[in-house]
């Protein structure tokens, strides 16, 4: 038995650890580097796990369970308030279009009963909210426009699982109404018993373990509500995921937001990269090989059938036409909750278990397209547009190179082009935020539209002949990339980078970037400043003991990185900045920086004068 | 009544005795505006036209600061190179001072007796100030003798409130309309004029 788990788990770790680094350093991202990893050790190619790739995709669905979690942690009402045009307009009309077009297909060409063509076409309409997600993040395109419409739509699907889920049973024509009703009624319950457990029980419960003061006692009672749940609702025969979202959305106003978050993260992670594999795993190539036109068929069908309305809706609501393309072509995929629903057609027999196996093919093989068709746009389609700009703009400015690029143009970048610009100095702007590069090309500033860390981006930008490099990005992984880029290939520049906070301020203090200016620093000290000038004292001593404090500051968080180098680590939690905090307080008391302007004390400053009297 | 600008050069006026017991005894006399230049420029980055526009509303300017290594406080040369401009407060056009009067309230650790050509500092305290005297004759305006409070480390503080009330009388006096100018430049000091002043009056 522990063999069997061993064995197991040396493979798929293997795999995983070989695969996703070659895929990532491949510009292909994580997620394909994972399902490729599954589909080399599935049966079809090595073979190292056979059927047991079902099991391990079961287990690994807790991953999308603990994502769902997170995923309504970070839905604050106000914010979904405020998006709500976008969500139920764009996100509403994806689904209802994309399910109906799908639906009729299926219905007409291979002839589904209506029930199940319904149902399979919600099942297919749904995006992959881990691939999109994780592809977004990595490609730091969340902020964007695309991003964040693509969000909206992932979260009305999320969603929508509530409802399809319940009508699945009103469709299933052998289990017949009354039970269909009882099915309904038990969802509602159990989503009713989940928001009052999560105000009522849940709460009082986080408080009693934190109150306990064990970090892994958190960390488990966490893990608890995920899991409970998630039993809750398979009880029910309801989608653990689901109940897990609604977990998270009713704990997301709760003081144990941030907690759970940090808590739940490094599982979901390892978690979701296991669920990647077992897709991989699972895609039956014999299947395929038997009805290669089927499938194939099917997945460029639902595919373009997908991208086709995603394009018309971005039209509909205004995102540019590049964004557009990013929009479409992220959320083409068909997502992991159509296993889900797949799953819950086979139990209600309203689709034979051939098409299922067929429809679980193709919804693995959309959900592997994605970051190949992202590798492409990425590469071939978007810089083809973005240089035709490019050279739009070089027409009218030949041989001009400017002495600073600004990478990253939100407030932080922006402010230091227009204090810049008001004191001569042009800058020229990477951006890859299509509305900034169109806002600043009108107001005449040298832009470059793409990824700021590519080596082509750079040299066209003029990165060889300018002086400074400013990085502006929000990013830390991404400033820490482009800082290594410009160190390796263009030594003649500066390199000056703006850093969120202490943990980024390390991170690029461990690329060697030597300009570091920490966002939080200069305000906080200039409202602690006006803090003491409003308690009495004197504004120019308040003055100078906040420049004082800053140069301290600077100079303790610098000794601090070389102590964290020794220690080496990686994953960043709430609970390690608190460690931080504690340690930079420490450092305080001790080093007592009080005011040495003695000379000024008295109302001599003659040092000699005071000798002889 | 003229209208005074007194202008407060002091780094740390928190732990300052003799400054603070000055400003206290004349802060209140409705003619008297306080400007006080380390608190309102801890940076020192100095709004000239402000600066301007002060001191065309004023007739008086008065610079009060303790010595620190035989200067005024950085601040006041950092104001005296940004606000008198060429051109403004001198050279062609620069007319916009002429005629003002300008008093320097200064106070000191070392005595008297340790400024002159037998005491430790080797040079009375008037040949230390010869820059800001040249530059006020440069600006068209008309110097007046000092008023000082020196030796600090030694006064006890009824002394402090005996120059307060000698200050008080002394910018009282020069913001009267009829002054003789010729008859206050007889005396070392403003002190000397009031302590003279206040004698004749007592016969």
């Amino acid at each position: 038995m522990i063999d069997g788990f061993l064995y197991q788990a040396l493979v798929y770790i293997t795999a995983a650890v070989i695969c996703v680094p070659v895929a990532r350093r491949l510009g292909m991202g994580s997620v394909l580097g994972y399902l490729i990893a599954g589909i080399v050790i599935g049966p079809s190619v090595f073979g190292f796990i056979g059927k047991e790739g079902q099991d391990i995709m079961h287990f690994a669905e807790f991953g999308v369970v603990m994502m769902l979690f997170l995923i309504g942690l970070e839905i604050d009402p106000a914010h979904f308030w405020k998006l709500r045009s976008r969500i139920f307009g764009l996100g509403g009309l994806q689904l209802c279009v994309t399910a109906l077009f799908i639906g009729t297909g299926l219905y007409c060409v291979f002839g589904f009963s209506w029930q199940a063509a319904l149902g399979a076409g919600l099942a297919l309409s749904k995006s992959s909210t881990a691939i999109v997600m994780q592809t977004l993040k990595e490609k730091s395109l969340h902020t964007t426009r695309a991003g964040r419409s693509a969000f909206s739509v992932l979260l009305l699907q999320d969603m929508a699982v509530i409802p399809v889920l319940a009508l699945l049973p009103f469709l299933a024509a052998q289990s017949g109404f009354f039970s269909g009703w009882e099915q309904a009624g038990l969802l509602i319950g159990a989503v009713f018993t989940v928001v009052v457990a999560g105000r009522y029980i849940i709460a009082p419960f986080l408080r009693l373990v934190a109150a306990a003061g064990l970090r892994e006692l958190c960390v488990a009672g966490s893990l608890l509500i995920v899991i409970a749940t998630a039993y809750l609702m398979k009880l029910c025969g309801l989608s653990p995921a689901l109940g897990a979202f609604i977990a998270g959305v009713v704990l997301a106003n709760s003081e144990f937001r941030h907690e759970l978050e940090s808590d739940i993260e490094p599982f979901k992670g390892l978690l979701l990269g296991l669920f990647f594999i077992a897709v991989g795993a699972s895609i039956n190539f014999s299947l395929i090989a038997e009805q290669p036109a089927t499938i194939l068929t099917l997945v460029a069908a639902v595919l373009a059938v997908k991208a086709c309305i995603l394009m018309v809706l971005g039209r509909l609501f205004k995102i540019p036409f590049d964004q557009n393309f990013i929009f479409t072509v992220t959320l083409s995929q068909v997502g992991e909750f159509a296993f889900v629903i797949f799953a819950f057609m086979g139990t209600l027999q309203l689709l034979p278990t051939a098409w299922i196996d067929i429809m679980m093919a193709v919804v693995a093989l959309t959900m592997s397209t994605t970051p190949v068709l992202m590798l492409i746009t990425e590469r071939l389609i978007l810089p083809r547009f973005g240089i035709r700009k490019i050279a739009e703009q070089k027409s009218d400015e030949i041989d001009v190179t400017n002495d600073v690029i600004i990478a990253g143009f939100s407030t932080f970048g922006s402010t230091v082009g227009r204090f810049l610009r008001a004191n001569d100095i042009e800058a020229t702007i990477l951006d890859n935020n299509s509305e900034h590069v169109d806002l600043l090309r009108k107001m005449g500033f040298r832009v470059f539209y793409g990824d700021a860390t590519r080596l082509d981006i750079l040299n066209s930008a003029g990165a060889s002949e300018a002086k400074i490099l400013v990085i502006a990005i929000d990013d830390q992984t991404t400033s820490c990339k482009l800082s290594e880029t410009a160190r390796k290939h263009f030594p003649n520049l500066t390199v000056m980078s703006r850093a969120n906070n202490n943990f980024d301020a390390f991170a690029l203090m461990e690329h060697n970037v030597q300009n570091i200016y920490r966002e939080c620093l200069d305000a906080s000290i200039r409202l602690s400043v006006d803090a003491l000038v409003l308690l009495g004292f004197r504004r120019y001593s308040a003055t100078r003991a906040g420049q004082k404090f800053i140069a301290y500051d600077e100079a303790a968080v610098q000794k601090l990185s070389q102590h964290r180098n020794d220690q080496k680590q990686y994953i960043l939690t709430t609970r390690q900045e608190i460690e931080l905090q504690e340690q930079l307080l420490t450092n305080d008391r001790e080093a007592i920086h009080n005011l040495n302007d003695h000379a000024w004390e008295s109302d001599n400053g003659d040092e000699m004068e005071k000798r002889t009297d | 009544m003229k209208k005074i600008l007194l202008m407060l050069a002091h780094p740390r006026f928190e732990k300052s005795r003799a400054n603070k017991a000055l400003l206290t005894a004349v802060q209140d006399l409705p003619f008297v505006t306080v400007h006080d230049l380390y608190e309102l420029y801890p940076d020192f980055n100095i709004d000239v036209s402000r600066e301007q526009e002060l001191l065309t509303q004023h007739q008086i300017l008065i610079w009060q600061y303790p010595i620190y290594m035989y200067s005024p406080p950085a601040i006041l040369k950092q104001w005296m190179d940004l606000v008198l401009e060429l051109g403004w407060a001198h050279g062609p056009g620069g007319n916009n001072l002429e005629g003002k009067l300008l008093c320097n309230t200064i106070t000191t650790g070392g005595s008297t007796e340790s400024y002159g050509p037998k005491g430790f500092n080797n040079y009375r305290l008037e040949e230390f100030l010869r820059p800001l005297e040249q530059t006020a004759r440069l600006c068209k305006m008309e110097w007046l003798p000092i008023f000082s409070i020196q030796g600090t480390y030694r006064h006890a503080p009824e002394h402090y409130s005996h120059y307060g009330n000698q200050y008080r009388r002394a910018l009282h006096s020069l913001a009267e309309e009829t002054i003789d100018l010729t008859h206050i430049r007889k005396h070392p000091s403003l002190n000397e004029w009031i302590a003279s002043t206040e004698r004749q009056a007592a016969l």
